[in-house]
């Protein structure tokens, strides 16, 4: 995948562009006035249209043409980025990368409106910018001295210096002189390497910024320096000292937007220019580009190695030879710091999972007609780029509910005494080894009422049933379950909730609900950090060995033998005066193995639900690789994946969900009975 | 099933439960003795364990109750063939267990006849065909269909 496909590597480079881009664009209607947005969104979409028709995405890259040129009018002052004009531009953004992924089924006269929009919004010039501009300046021809310099490997890297040439004989008239002093002799020469500098001489119409954009894609790596020259020749000798004797001429000074650096010192203001793409083009040179499956071989690989550890302690653990137990401890240190720098790796900030929905929420708000602000904090919080990627679509059906469901149309959240903006707030903390992930809304708070009426309805629950605040709320993920009066394009289909709760569980994950009536609703996720180590509680059951997620762990009792002689059919625990149910897991997994004398009770919790799990003997805590299982046992319930121990052998972890699913579903079983 | 154009394959040979079967050579990875079985509560009998291969947790598959053999405990011949199979067109890695493993042998396709009809103990859709190799009779097993059909 490496060098195989180009038109690979552009898309996600557009990819990354665009979201760039999105980004420049959201902030830009914010603050109309700032100029580093514009420039971002432009040259985001600069490079989207060189590398694009450099990659044959022609449609792309001429669609994009259009929408550069709109910005680089804003950025010259001529246009002023209104929100109108954002809207549009976003609007186009999807279309490029519509025509990017999926050329063959973007719909052209969704272009074709987008860019008559364009052409009303920045009137009928707009698309021919580049001669307004020109006219504009309204300066006669001026000369130059173009001095470049690529980098020695440019050539390896695929620049081509005569495709630079011809750019710049095409802007005009070019004396194209090639200087050679830099060549070695022929013993040292390196056929690779370019070693060659050019002197061009060119006499255009075209402004400073057209030559400098001839050099937009080698600008970090090439010595450049542009030069205006007067008629008199100036000496090779004094080019040191030109940018003061340029100074005065009049030539160069009004082809420069008022607001860009003066033209008085040709040579610095290019570099000053460059100052922020080199820097981030150093930061794009200091990270690499790995597709996720190495870092998951790498993580398998450190995990593998964290248990062959662990087996030569267990055996080294009677050994008395001090230095094999000093090298077994170092090669502890070593795995450990191995281990967390491989998870480090895998870390992401949460920002580029949150950062995706200032647009949602932009766009919703305006559907919906609701003015909405959304706040972030704690942006910087890490979390597993797989659990990231997993969590878009919850967040996105929870934002949508609190958006559409959740804030009250302006005019009622006035007569509730609030402000008329609604406000939604996301937020990222670490608690210990989870990270929790809040989504809150400032809006009319859950409707107890209707979510108890659509239960019964749905026969839920039964009538009149007692249901704390939690238990009632867990019941808005039921699938099918909707209390949205109006259908709406947003949601109200009755779908979404439950995508929410399936997918945090998958992520053994829990969810938090909690809302004050007129005050808003605040939804709590919390993760585990990565996906790929658990924390279990290991524990023995007949002769079989598992391992409960520690997470749901909140105790462990010792089974009272009166029940266990009493009470056979009933499966109550008394926890400081609490019933908890529980579960012998030698019925559920039907160990024939005789019980201990003494069984053990380890007290589980999934959301609001505690339940107990009898097992033989509790064995102690143990942290481990996950390791899927196959798919021939893709049907198995109740266990989620299975580890390797400590002495090589296999365990199974137990999926939390579905054994207390499980354990609820025997409880009514036995009422009903 | 029978193979339609039998053709000629190196194949590593093993017993199980009195007969000798040929597994396509090219999908075994490995030949284990025996390590420790976990059972899976709730598992289909088929793969009702797992083993761990070198770090990557793999199913066990005792074939012997796919052709309702006796399933006799484990002696010093039995070893484990980890194969590679495709399931769903998604390579997956199974332990097969075997009372005793042979050799790796060429078996010419011209010696492999189709399943018999008649006179087979066991569900003709679970065999590619019958080689023979001296006077022996080999079983040719289609391993995808002994754990995708029930």
């Amino acid at each position: 995948m490496t060098a195989g496909d180009p038109g690979h590597i552009f898309r996600e480079e557009a990819a990354e562009l665009l979201v760039d881009l999105e980004t420049a664009l959201l902030h830009l209607e914010q603050n109309p006035a700032d100029r580093e947005p514009l420039d971002t969104a432009f040259r985001a979409l600069h490079t989207i249209k060189g590398s694009g028709s450099m990659f044959g995405f022609e449609a792309a890259a001429s669609f994009t043409h259009h929408l550069e040129s709109a910005f680089d009018r804003m950025r010259k002052g001529e246009l002023t980025a209104t929100p109108a004009m954002i809207g549009i531009a976003l609007a186009a953004k999807d279309h490029i990368r519509t025509l990017i992924d999926d050329p063959a089924n973007a719909d052209t006269a969704i272009g074709d409106g987008i860019l008559d929009r364009l052409a009303q919004q920045s009137g009928s010039a707009a698309v021919a910018d580049s001669i307004g501009g020109l006219q504009e300046d309204g300066d006669a021809p001026a000369t130059w001295r173009v001095r470049f310099r690529l980098a020695p490997d440019a050539l390896e890297r695929g620049t081509n210096p005569l495709l630079l040439l011809d750019e710049l004989r095409g802007l005009g008239d070019a004396e194209i002189v090639a200087l050679t002093d830099d060549v070695p002799p022929l013993e040292e020469l390196e056929p690779t390497r370019c070693h060659i500098a050019w002197e061009v001489t060119l006499t255009t119409a075209h402004p400073r910024s057209t030559i400098e954009d001839v050099f937009i894609f080698v600008i970090d790596e090439t010595e450049l320096t542009i030069e205006a020259v007067s008629a008199a020749p100036v000496s090779d000798a004094c080019a040191a000292e030109e940018p003061a004797t340029v100074s005065g001429l009049p030539a160069p000074a009004p082809l420069e937007p008022s607001d860009a650096p003066p033209q008085a010192r040709p040579a610095a203001p290019s570099k000053a220019d460059a100052g922020p793409e080199k820097g981030k083009a150093q930061q794009a040179a200091n990270s690499i580009r790995v597709p996720a499956e190495r870092l998951d071989d790498l993580m398998d690989q450190v995990g593998e190695l964290v248990i062959a550890h662990a087996r030569l302690k267990q055996l080294i653990s009677d050994s008395v030879d001090l230095q094999i137990k000093s090298v077994t401890e170092e090669i502890e240190r070593l795995s450990n710091g191995l281990r967390d720098i491989t998870m480090g790796i895998r870390m992401v900030p949460v920002e580029s999972l949150f950062g995706r929905f200032r647009r949602l929420v932009r766009d919703l708000s305006q559907e919906l007609g609701k003015d909405v602000v959304l706040t972030m904090s704690g942006e910087e919080t890490e979390l597993d780029k797989t659990m990231i990627e997993r969590l878009n679509d919850p967040l996105v059906h929870i934002i949508r509910n609190s958006l559409d469901h959740g804030l009250e149309p302006a005019a009622d959240r006035v007569a509730a005494g609030k402000p008329p903006q609604g406000r939604i707030h996301l937020s990222a903390r670490h608690a210990g080894t989870r990270v929790l992930m809040t989504i809150r809304d400032d809006g009319r708070g859950l409707d107890r009422e209707r979510i108890r009426a659509k239960a019964e309805e749905h026969d839920l629950i039964p009538p009149g049933a007692k249901l704390s605040d939690a238990e009632l709320f867990q019941l808005i993920f039921h699938p099918g379950f909707s209390t949205a009066r109006t259908l709406t394009s947003v949601s109200g289909r009755g779908i979404g909730m439950d995508v929410v709760k399936r997918t945090v569980d998958g992520l053994r994950g829990t969810i938090d609900i909690s809302s004050t009536p007129g005050g808003g609703t605040e939804i709590t996720l919390g993760l585990p950090l990565t996906l790929a180590i658990i924390d279990g509680l290991l524990v023995r059951v007949g002769q079989g060995r598992y391992v409960i997620p520690l997470f749901a762990v909140e105790e462990c009792v010792e089974l009272p033998s009166d029940i266990e002689r009493r009470h056979a059919n009933r499966n109550f625990l008394n926890i400081r005066g609490a019933l908890v149910p529980f579960l012998r897991l030698r019925d559920s997994f039907g160990v024939r193995h005789p019980p201990d004398p003494y069984q053990k009770i380890v007290i589980i919790s999934s959301g609001d639900k505690r339940i107990g799990l009898v097992v033989d003997q509790v064995l102690g805590d143990h942290q481990t690789v996950i390791k899927s299982m196959s798919k021939l046992h893709a049907d198995v319930a109740n266990f989620s994946g299975a580890t390797i121990l400590g002495d090589g052998s296999v365990a199974l972890i137990l999926d939390i969900g579905q054994i207390v699913a499980a354990g609820q579903n025997q409880e009514q079983r036995r009422e009903a009975s | 099933m029978a193979v339609t154009e039998p053709s000629s394959f190196e194949a590593l040979t093993l017993a199980l439960g009195g007969e000798i079967f040929a597994i396509d050579a090219n999908s075994v990875h490995e030949i284990l003795d025996v390590v420790p079985l976990t059972e899976v509560p709730g598992a289909p009998p088929l793969v009702g364990h797992l083993i761990n291969v070198r770090g990557k947790v793999v199913p066990l598959a005792d074939l012997r109750i796919r052709f309702g053999m006796e399933c006799t405990p484990p002696t010093i011949d039995t070893r484990i063939v980890v194969v590679e199979i495709l399931l769903d067109e998604e390579p997956t890695v199974v332990g097969l267990l075997a009372d005793k493993v042979h050799e790796v042998t060429s078996i010419a396709g011209a010696s492999i006849e189709d399943t018999p009809d008649i006179g087979m103990r066991w569900n003709p859709d679970l065999i590619k065909g019958i080689g023979k190799r001296g006077d022996d009779f080999i079983v040719i097993p289609d391993i995808v269909r002994l754990f995708t059909t029930h």
